[in-house]
């Protein structure tokens, strides 16, 4: 199972309602299903991701998240997932504010442009950063919208969300911690979940 | 010469319709009774030891019995859903017992206008009583009884199928495993209850000197099926199906032109008129217009799905404008909001409601996928 899967199957809380926003094939929905009895939905655009979800038999809704969520109430699930969505999105800090009406808890994962590679890479060839994590060039990804740890941060104080936790993933050390200071420079993806200001 | 279509390894072959008659009284949901009916229906696949491996497909508007096969070595026209139901094909008779009816009302076999009623010896013709969905379900629940399925594994139906499949997913949740509807809506909208009306009128108003439906000229209901055609169609699919080609006559002269696509209507049109009944059209149209299982739950279907315990596939086209997405999103919406197990699709298809009944791999690539669980499910 992929790290943040694992990570998120162990913090999601057991019979719970969950919205797996942007699911692609539905592989950490069936965790969910398996090992925590989640009532779960993903919301997919990909036809190949459909499909693969409706084989592996788990519940999925086509529609395209640059429309909103506006179809589903507010208090909708317990708890939203995102993982490696929010950079592809037309209007992320829309959305994120969608995500936190529907459900009050969100779990969101990103891809750090922070990280040190990145950095490098645009300091010594000069040229957008092109990773294992994201192979496109610039004229033809779909990650329109990418940020930094600190820049996740300090959207998240923007809109007065609480960070409930913070954490941090290594692709090279394969684990999911704590983030730290260093995580801005350290880590390939940042996890954070989120919760509505009260 | 193609081999014919009757030996073709993924074709159901010949089939031999079956009749069952219902001798006891039925009370319709309008308050009044029918002496007893008679159902055809088809069965395609076998059904397994333990009974659970039965589909049940419902017919739309204009449909019938007869969705694969043929009925004879010498049938051109293959059933109307036989590109989808066969050995390996979307709905797989190789692992499902597949029943198709004629829905009662219909003019294919099944009690309807055309049958006589026992009280005065004549057919029923327009004095056919009102009929609705659910009276449907009555019906295919008796049948499912006859042939001893206790619950389908699936229910599946496109456009006014889909209603039946939502209506036994409400009414008989334990005996519906799957529901699958294509192309279908919770209630028709204003828009479509006007084409319905202007189909009915079309038809009756060749009765207007007192003649009775049954009577009247042909054109009315070929006329009918002119206005359904079109709006089972769409801007786009007509374009690129006819453009603006000219079949007969001089477009500089301005005489008698008749545009390629009017002459496609004709004949549909005319093709429809022998082969259907006006009545059941009436009585059809009417079964659509009436069909809103959410009236009873004061219009809220979140409460009206709230009983189902079935999974639901729902299928929609881009381009049917006739049943959109946004009304099968409606239902998507209402099975989310009480936790149904739900599988929604939109596929990107340019040929509008008849969408439905045309094989576009995206569009089998799910049914297939779907109910290759289903089988897994049951073992079949």
């Amino acid at each position: 199972m992929r790290i943040d899967f694992e990570h998120i199957v162990q913090i999601v809380e057991p019979n719970s309602r969950v919205l797996d926003v942007g699911c692609g094939d539905g592989e950490l929905l069936a965790h969910l299903a398996d090992q925590k009895n989640v009532v779960g939905y993903g919301i997919e655009k990909d036809p190949v991701g459909i499909q693969s979800c409706v084989e592996r038999g788990v519940n999925i809704i086509e529609h395209d998240l640059n429309f909103g969520l506006a179809r589903f109430p507010a208090d909708s699930f317990d708890s939203v997932v995102m993982t490696e969505t929010l950079q592809a999105l037309d209007h992320p800090i829309d959305l994120l504010r969608e995500l936190l009406r529907v459900a009050k808890r969100c779990i969101v994962t990103f891809p750090n442009m922070g990280h040190w590679r990145c950095r490098l890479q645009l300091l010594t060839r000069g040229r957008m950063p092109v990773s294992e994590h994201l192979p496109y060039e610039w004229y033809d990804t779909p990650n329109i919208h990418l940020c930094t740890f600190k820049d996740f941060d300090a959207l998240c104080e923007v809109e007065r969300v609480r960070v409930v936790e913070r954490s941090q993933i290594n692709g090279a050390q394969g684990r999911v911690n704590r983030a730290s200071r260093a995580s801005n420079l350290l880590a390939t993806t940042g996890l954070y979940v989120l919760e509505r200001a009260q | 010469m193609s081999v014919p279509g009757h030996t073709a390894p993924d074709s159901v072959g010949i089939v031999e319709p079956q009749r069952v008659a219902f001798s006891q009284p039925f009370e319709l949901q309008c308050g009044m009774e029918l002496p007893g009916f008679e159902l055809v229906y088809e069965t395609y696949g076998e059904l397994n030891s333990a009974r659970t491996n039965a589909i049940l497909i419902c017919h739309a508007l204009s449909g019938h019995h007869h969705a694969a096969g043929y009925h004879s070595k010498d049938e051109s026209r293959a059933g109307w859903w036989d590109n989808c139901i066969g050995p390996g094909k979307p709905i797989d008779t190789n692992r499902f017992h597949v029943v198709s009816l004629n829905n009662v009302g219909g003019c294919h076999g099944s009690t309807g206008p055309r049958s006589v009623n026992p009280a005065t010896g004549k057919p029923f013709g327009s004095d056919f009583p009102t009929i609705t969905v659910r009276d449907w379900v009555e019906t295919q629940a008796l049948l499912a009884d006859h042939l001893g399925i206790e619950r389908f594994a699936a229910i599946i139906g496109g456009s006014l199928g889909g209603m039946q499949a939502m209506q036994w997913s409400i009414d008989h949740p334990e005996r519906v495993a799957n529901a699958v509807l294509i192309a279908c809506a919770s209630h028709l909208s204003a828009q479509n209850i006007a084409f319905n009306e202007i189909a009915r009128l079309a038809i009756k108003i060749g009765t207007a000197n007192g003649e009775r439906v049954e009577d009247a000229v042909a054109k009315g209901l070929g006329l009918a099926r002119m206005i359904g055609h079109v709006t089972y169609l769409s801007a786009d699919s007509m374009g690129d199906k006819f453009g603006r080609e000219i079949k007969s006559g001089n477009i500089d002269q301005a005489s008698d032109v008749q545009f390629q696509v009017e002459s496609y209507l004709h004949y549909q049109g005319e093709r429809f008129s022998r082969e259907f009944d006006p009545n059941t059209y009436l009585l059809i149209t009417r079964v659509l217009d009436y069909f809103d299982p959410a009236r009873e739950f004061d219009g809220d279907l979140v409460e009206t799905l709230r009983q189902a315990t079935a999974r639901f596939l729902v299928v929609s086209f881009t381009s049917d404008w006739r049943f959109s997405p946004e009304r099968s999103d409606e239902i998507v919406d209402a099975l989310l909001a009480t936790g149904k197990d739900t599988v929604s699709v939109t596929v990107e298809s340019s040929m509008g409601h008849d969408s439905f009944l045309l094989d576009i791999p995206r569009y089998f690539d799910v049914l297939r996928g779907y109910l290759q669980r289903v089988a897994e499910d049951i073992g079949a």
